[in-house]
């Protein structure tokens, strides 16, 4: 089961995977990642004077001339544009309150669901403790606010949830979702991947949604091997 | 996030066809593994790992009074935390009620099951004990916290030794006794947690799995004269156990008591 | 005279150093960071929400640190609980990293930093917040830089790096003298500060020159377990 382009790829300053990329070496903050007036700081990366310097720990990495750090730990931080997983905490008279594995409340206004809900029947749409994979739409203060308008997003039915470092996810997802249609054509299940880190799978049977989660968990763990799809087009063969 | 309604529902159903995401039958043991010593100025110390949930345990030592009503006797305290250090759920500030439940479920494991010889920590009676202070504390919690404390406490006394008294009869903090900690090894106390969800029995869940299930019970369980006894037991959280559940556990705690003390025997020293 | 530490250590020689990072799956970023036989374990938790609302900063993350020794980590056990030694040492700690960080990216949240002690042999706190510097790297915050801690001795006038208990508790001549601090890393800005003891002021200088060299030392060692985390 192909995914549609437009469901599976990561906002762009996550992608991982680039033809120009020169070097890359894990960097501590503070540490110089290269020197010189042409280079152009990038996310996680500062400049100071002739050096540009890490901003956090991760992957230092140059393409071309942006140099930036990729995350490869941490705390999920919530981005506009972003899709996660989100499960619902509360019911209001005008929205359902989601847990985003992160900072500040997630808030799904009724006018955001993908058909009309009268608000008499929002529980049988969305109940406590429902999952539904959501598009954060806007960030303020301390609230997320969120939509289900869109391809690819709405209630999460069937299967199950786990979780993996958020900043693996584009590992997950692969370059215009490589990866995560290999794991889809080898296992022959749904599966969505939010920013969070969170990750649903549902297939025909258990056999297939428990190695589909092996393989998630097996990227996640082995994100610094290069060539990882093929790796993971051998591991197919083997697990 | 708290689990959800569909994992749990997965879950449910994993469980009624006997699996579980680790590939391990429902009543089956995680790897388990104790690392003696991890603190040089306590009197015993050790590490303990059921699968990624790791425990460490400590033994303290002093001078005490005996209770009036065991003026032959020594003194025990189990006490501890829920560091906030080993679960985004712990909460810092006083402690919940799990910080709570923990050593006093070790303490009871402890002396129902004559474990520590408490006459043995007698140093002049009606007037001078030993006091044994155990003090537990998790470092990562993935899952059956309780049972792993519990071995951590019982294998941080098996490793402890007693102080030696100075001349003017203070505790000698400079060198580390020679005598051992009087206990009756043959009896080594263990706990088994079970947890349920629906019909399913688990032993050793994962916190995932945890999170999921319905209602625990926590059985401590040594050997007197040879024989397995049950010596203690509690029942958690809010839904229920049946009579065919406990008689499922009353035949799984002797194979199991004997697969993990058969382990340990390796392990422990 | 020549000088004697109890260890055989040279003046400018610190104990063996053990620095880890990821030793608390649970966590976002965790680490561990020993000096000899003085341990601390610190696991780093968010950002994430701050409860109660009103502790809440609408411009900046708060930084949240708990330091405490665990109770079987010192001679005379500890009572298990907060003490006012450790709220102290929380806050100093605190202080110490703050520099380095920037927060203002996660308003209304909370960075909690938990440091423990499961064997203390003094230079306790400059062992937390090395530990608590890998960890929040590891947690993958913005830092400018990381913090490193050393503590200075002095027995009697000699200045020694690295103070351990036997030093902590020597007699004689002027007593002891301990001088823990942290820098940022690769500068001269010095985060934490704390004195106890008998110190004319040119030896002031002198400490913080050693300590200084001790700190570079420190980094080296921080810098190669960041680098081996997968």
């Amino acid at each position: 089961m192909r995914t549609p382009i437009n469901e599976a790829r990561e906002a762009p300053e996550e992608e991982m995977i680039s033809a120009e990329v020169s070097k890359r070496t894990i960097v501590v903050p503070g540490e110089i990642i290269v020197e010189g007036d042409d280079y152009l700081p990038g996310e996680g990366a500062r400049r100071e004077g002739e050096k540009v310097v890490a901003s956090r720990f991760g992957l230092g990495e140059i393409a071309g001339r942006v140099v930036k750090v990729i995350p490869m730990s941490g705390a999920y931080v919530p981005r506009r544009n972003n899709v996660v997983l989100g499960r619902v905490t509360d019911i209001t008279f005008n929205g359902w309150l989601l847990d985003l594995d992160c900072p500040g409340s997630g808030f799904l206004p009724i006018a955001e669901s993908p058909r009309f809900i009268n608000q008499h029947e929002m529980d049988q749409f969305l109940a406590i403790g429902d999952i539904a994979a959501v598009k954060i739409w806007s960030i303020k203060g301390r609230g997320i606010d969120l939509t289900l308008k869109g391809k690819g997003l709405g209630k999460l039915e069937g299967g199950f949830i786990f979780r993996i470092n958020a900043s693996r996810v584009p590992r997950i997802i692969g370059r215009e979702g490589s990866m995560i249609n290999l794991i889809k054509d080898n296992t022959h299940c749904q599966i969505t991947v939010g920013q969070n880190g969170w990750v649903w799978i549902s297939g025909e049977s258990t056999k297939d949604e428990l190695r589909a989660r092996k393989a998630v968990e097996y990227i996640a763990n082995n994100v610094q091997i290069t060539g990882l799809t093929d790796h993971m087009e051998e591991w197919f063969t083997k697990n | 996030m708290d689990i959800s309604n569909l994992t749990r529902d997965y879950l449910h159903k994993l469980f009624k066809e006997g699996q579980r995401f680790d590939g391990r039958g429902l009543l089956d043991l995680k790897d388990v593994s104790i690392e003696y010593g991890v603190s040089n100025k306590a009197e015993g110390s050790a590490r303990v790992k059921i699968g990624k949930t790791e425990v460490i345990a400590g033994v303290k030592i002093d001078v005490g009074t005996p209770y009036p009503d065991s003026l032959d006797s020594g003194n025990l305290v189990v006490s501890g935390d829920l560091l906030p250090l080993a679960s985004p759920r712990f909460e810092m500030g006083p402690p919940g009620f799990g910080g709570i439940e923990v050593p006093r479920l070790i303490d009871r494991l402890l002396r129902e099951s004559g474990f520590i010889d408490f006459e043995g920590l007698c140093i002049k009676e009606g007037e001078k004990v030993w006091t044994l202070y155990v003090d537990v504390y998790p470092i990562n919690d993935d899952g059956a916290l309780i049972d792993a404390a519990s071995l951590a406490c019982v294998a941080a006394l098996r490793h402890a030794t007693l102080p030696e008294l100075t001349e003017d009869q203070k505790v000698n903090r400079e060198s580390k006794g020679k005598k051992k900690v009087p206990l009756n090894e043959s009896m080594l106390p263990l706990s088994f947690t079970f947890f349920k969800l629906g019909d399913s029995l688990l032993l050793h869940p994962t916190r995932e799995e945890e999170e999921a299930c319905e209602a625990k019970i926590t059985f401590g369980a040594s050997k007197w004269e040879g024989t397995l006894m049950i010596n203690s037991c509690q029942k958690g959280w809010e839904t229920t156990f049946s009579r065919a559940d406990i008689e499922t556990m009353m035949d799984t705690i002797p194979e199991k008591y004997e697969e993990l003390s058969k382990k340990l025997n390796k392990l422990l020293k | 005279m020549v000088l004697k530490r109890v260890s055989g250590r040279k003046a400018t020689e610190m104990r063996p150093m053990i620095a880890k990072v990821g030793v608390v799956p649970n966590a976002d970023g965790s680490a561990i960071f020993a000096f000899g036989n003085s341990i601390a374990i610190a696991a780093v938790y968010g950002p994430r929400q701050l409860h109660p609302q009103h502790m809440q900063d609408p411009s900046t993350g708060i930084l949240r640190v708990t330091y405490d020794l665990l109770s079987f980590s010192v001679s005379d056990r500890k009572k298990p609980g907060p003490s006012r030694r450790s709220q102290e040492i929380s806050k100093v700690i605190e202080w110490s990293l703050l520099p380095v960080l920037d927060l203002k990216e996660f308003p209304n949240t909370v960075v909690d930093v938990q440091v423990y002690i499961p064997q203390a042999d003094a230079s306790t706190r400059v062992a937390a917040i090395n530990a608590a510097s890998m960890a929040l790297a590891h947690a993958g915050l913005p830092m400018k830089d990381l913090v490193t801690a050393v503590s200075v001795g002095k027995l009697d006038k000699d200045l020694v790096v690295d103070v351990d208990k036997d030093e902590e508790d020597f007699e004689g001549g002027e007593g002891p003298t301990d001088f823990p601090m942290a820098k940022i890393a690769q500068s001269e800005a010095f985060t934490l500060l704390q004195l106890d003891g008998k110190i004319p002021p040119e030896s002031v200088k002198k400490a913080l020159a050693m300590g200084s060299d001790a700190c570079n030392e420190v980094y080296e060692v921080q810098k190669k377990a960041l680098k081996e985390f997968v």
